[in-house]
């Protein structure tokens, strides 16, 4: 069998299982009135475990960690028969996200061993500690503690953004480990259990309402020593690499949104109506999602031409700050675009008089305010573009 | 097809690039623009010779089946070609004769206008231009040169405007209404016309890239039935093809103006000094430099995407190429704008290359539509 041929079976085959296995419950439209958000959780729980059992969280890690052991092909076609399913995108642990790849490169067997399967099939729950109150763009000039005492590390400090925090099981957090040595070369990488004494969580409320944000306090938690991730003061290093697959992920929340149950061009057209030739009614609306359709059609072409370069072998890595700064910009823009086409319809907080899908995108948009500071604010990733990308001088 | 070069698309566009620097450096475009009277390349403002050569490479033909003496390549190669051109400002007639004007023979026309013609083109022997554009803003259908029959054939009295080598072409294809009212895209023909025919006066003009265009009037031409492309009254059917392909390729040479374009700013923000620093160094400049960045390689993907969606026969080929169009006007006027900009008061002399590379840019822009006209386009065809 050929290459292409065997690839043409598996995806079918990909297509077939997702057909039987797919909770009926989910493919009614996401969030449509009426839907009870309990039972949609527990539904979406029931497919991540479905998911899971088969390692199709992470298609292409080994199958002794959990993963399903695809090529990257399969898990292109994985991913192409999900989207062309309608399988709702699911929010997964950061531990899936971000941590399982640098672990899979860094980690030790033990620590292998210990984690991966867990965040593989969804059992173990991760959060991130990186930002704090004193360090949000500058990151490297965190000043949570880590002290080696004896075989335990002793952490001292505080963490904000951590999402999820107070649910989660584990964090992999940085912490300086040498107050003296460089601000990078101080930087360790630990992975901390959340039940250990000495740790506090309290949940952060945005501009946006509440959210999975939390700030994170340590209070002399000891964490042994083989919790640590690389080196002693290969933190950054490893933060660095783990940051390239959170650009990744933000990136892409404009491609997301294109997948919306309405597009931007449908909503135009419920709210504002069409003409005789179904152009949406209003000339200067109409040119502002023809924009928006476009650059969503850019940024999804240049990730798909990046996905082309790294299958050839060229490198693309650089392409992670552009998605991010690009990814972010768009999907804020199309956020003040809908804005716009509800006019004050639009401006409902809660209660009634407002329709629950315009108070959700209304919290969306300024939910989306953030997505040009998280995970290195817009300027940054313009000065690591300069720098990395373009190789202006400092 | 993947959004990157096959290994026989990366040797094309490295011979490409070494013939043109070696043929075409940037300087010729001053030199087409001052031009002495009594030579024939300067008023030309392009290279026969250099066609010529092109031409014996293959680079004429890639697009044309190989019985016609062409390649029998696609849109991918051809745009590798074409970008190439496009960093070197190079003038020579590809949009005109190959992608406008061969098309439409190879499009529309019967089997013997395209052994008559196609192999001529792909030998770089014969130059032909489309006579096509009324209207400032490209709107092709706005067409009110008029055909009216007479007993041998057809009268054609009008005026056509920015026929691009239309000075000095040929054979030139002439559109003309034979029936309906302005602005109906049924009712027009297509007629292939010799310069030297009675009634037909070839004024060359002055455009701000120094390339070859031309008003081309039409007082009582007479025309005879055989000299019709495709059918009475159906050259838009075939018109819309051609424009697609011709924006398509037209795009790639954008593509490889603002590519050079940028790349020139960025040695001058790495070797300019102000304030004992190098502006390079400064966020203000180092922020947009960035912005310039992410819209090129948007349109790098963009005018990828397009040339092989006509490759690969794609029925979405005609959205995608006036999306990539679009996008890729706009990163043109961005970078054109910036340049000059970045490079200060020197930018503004006609000393320093960079403002031939925003006029060229902005020619280019605004030639089969600009990015207001590709966009709407673009909703159209996306039904909104």
């Amino acid at each position: 069998m050929s290459e292409d041929e065997a690839l043409k079976t598996f995806r079918r085959d990909i297509a077939d299982w997702i057909e039987q296995h797919y909770p009926s419950e989910l493919r009614q439209t996401p969030g449509a009135d009426g839907s009870d958000p309990q039972q949609t959780k527990t539904s979406e729980q029931n497919w991540l475990q479905i998911m899971a059992e088969q390692g199709l969280l992470a298609p292409t890690w080994p199958k002794e960690y959990g993963g399903a052991g695809f090529s990257v092909d399969q898990a292109r076609v994985l991913a192409q028969e999900q989207r062309r399913a309608k399988v709702r995108a699911i929010p997964i642990s950061a531990g899936l996200s971000l941590l399982g790849p640098v672990l899979l490169e860094h980690g030790t067997p033990e620590q292998k061993q210990q984690h991966l399967p867990g965040i593989a099939n969804g059992a173990v729950f991760w959060c991130q500690g990186y930002s704090e109150p004193g360090s949000g763009s500058d990151l490297a000039s965190l000043s949570t503690r880590a002290e080696l005492v004896g075989d335990d590390f002793i952490v001292n400090g505080q963490k904000i953004w951590t999402s999820h925090a107070d649910d989660a099981d584990w964090m992999f957090c940085l912490v300086r480990t040498d107050p003296n040595a460089s601000k990078h070369e101080g930087i360790s990488f630990l992975l901390i259990d959340m039940a250990t004494p000495g740790i506090s969580v309290s949940p952060i409320r945005l501009i946006s309402g509440p959210s999975a944000f939390c700030q994170t306090f340590f209070d002399d938690v000891r964490v042994g020593k083989a919790n640590l991730m690389g080196q002693l003061g290969q933190g950054w290093t490893l933060a660095k690499q783990l940051l390239q697959h959170e650009r990744q992920a933000l990136g892409s929340i404009g491609r997301g949104d294109a997948r919306r149950a309405l597009t931007l061009p449908e909503l135009a057209a419920l709210e504002i109506g069409t003409n005789a030739q179904g152009h949406i009614a209003d000339v200067t609306i109409r040119n502002e999602v023809a924009q928006c359709e476009l650059d969503s059609l850019a940024l999804r072409t240049t990730m798909s031409r990046s996905a082309d370069q790294a299958r050839a072998g060229q490198n693309s890595a650089h392409i992670a700050s552009m998605l991010k700064l690009y990814g972010s910009e768009l999907t804020n823009r199309r956020h003040e675009l809908m804005m716009s086409i509800r006019g004050t319809d639009g401006v409902g907080w809660d209660g009634p008089g407002y329709s629950p899908a315009a108070m959700r995108t209304t919290r969306q948009w300024l939910r989306a305010k953030g997505n040009s500071i998280e995970g290195g604010t817009n300027e940054i990733q313009r000065n690591v573009i300069a720098k990395r990308v373009l190789g202006l001088p400092d | 097809m993947p959004l990157v070069l096959s290994e026989e698309q990366t040797l094309l566009k490295n011979s490409a690039r070494e013939f043109v620097k070696a043929t075409f450096p940037v300087d010729q475009v001053r030199q087409f623009r001052d031009s002495q009277p009594g030579d024939q390349d300067k008023a030309l403002r392009y290279s026969r010779d250099h066609w010529q050569k092109m031409a014996e490479l293959g680079w004429a033909g890639i697009i044309f089946p190989e019985q016609y003496g062409g390649l029998g390549l696609g849109y991918a190669e051809l745009g590798v070609v074409l970008e190439e051109l496009g960093h070197s400002l190079a003038a020579q007639p590809f949009l005109s004769a190959v992608l406008l004007a061969g098309n439409t023979i190879l499009l529309g026309g019967n089997e013997a206008q395209k052994q008559a013609w196609l192999p001529a083109i792909c030998a770089g022997e014969k130059i032909l231009a489309l006579a096509f554009q009324e209207t400032g803003r490209f709107s092709p259908w706005q067409v009110s040169t008029k055909a009216e029959s007479v007993s041998n054939g057809f009268s054609i009295s009008g005026e056509k405007r920015f026929v691009l080598d239309g000075f000095g072409a040929d054979q030139l294809i002439v559109l003309a209404r034979t029936s309906g009212s302005i602005g109906d895209d049924h009712g027009l023909t297509l007629f292939l016309v010799a310069p030297e025919t009675p009634g037909l006066t070839v004024t060359s003009l002055q455009v701000l890239d120094s390339r070859n265009a031309a008003i081309i009037e039409f007082d009582n031409m007479v025309v005879s039935a055989d000299q019709v492309i495709s059918e009475v009254g159906k050259a838009s059917e075939v018109l819309t093809m051609v424009f697609d392909r011709a924006t398509a390729g037209l795009n790639a040479e954008l593509l490889g103006t603002l590519s050079e374009a940028f790349a020139r700013t960025l040695e001058y923000l790495k070797t300019r000094e102000q304030f004992g620093a190098l502006i390079g160094t400064f966020q203000a400049l180092k922020h947009r430099a960035a912005d310039m960045f992410c819209e090129q390689e948007h349109a790098i993907s963009m005018t990828m995407q397009a040339l092989r969606a006509i490759d690969n026969n794609q029925p979405d080929a005609s959205l995608l190429i006036s999306a990539a169009k679009a996008r890729t006007s706009d990163a043109a006027n961005l970078i054109g704008r910036e340049s000059i900009q970045m490079f200060g008061g020197i930018g503004m002399t006609d000393e320093e290359d960079i403002g031939l590379y925003m006029k060229r840019a902005r020619v280019a822009e605004m030639t089969l539509g600009d990015s207001n006209y590709h966009r709407e386009r673009f909703a159209q065809l996306s039904g909104f």
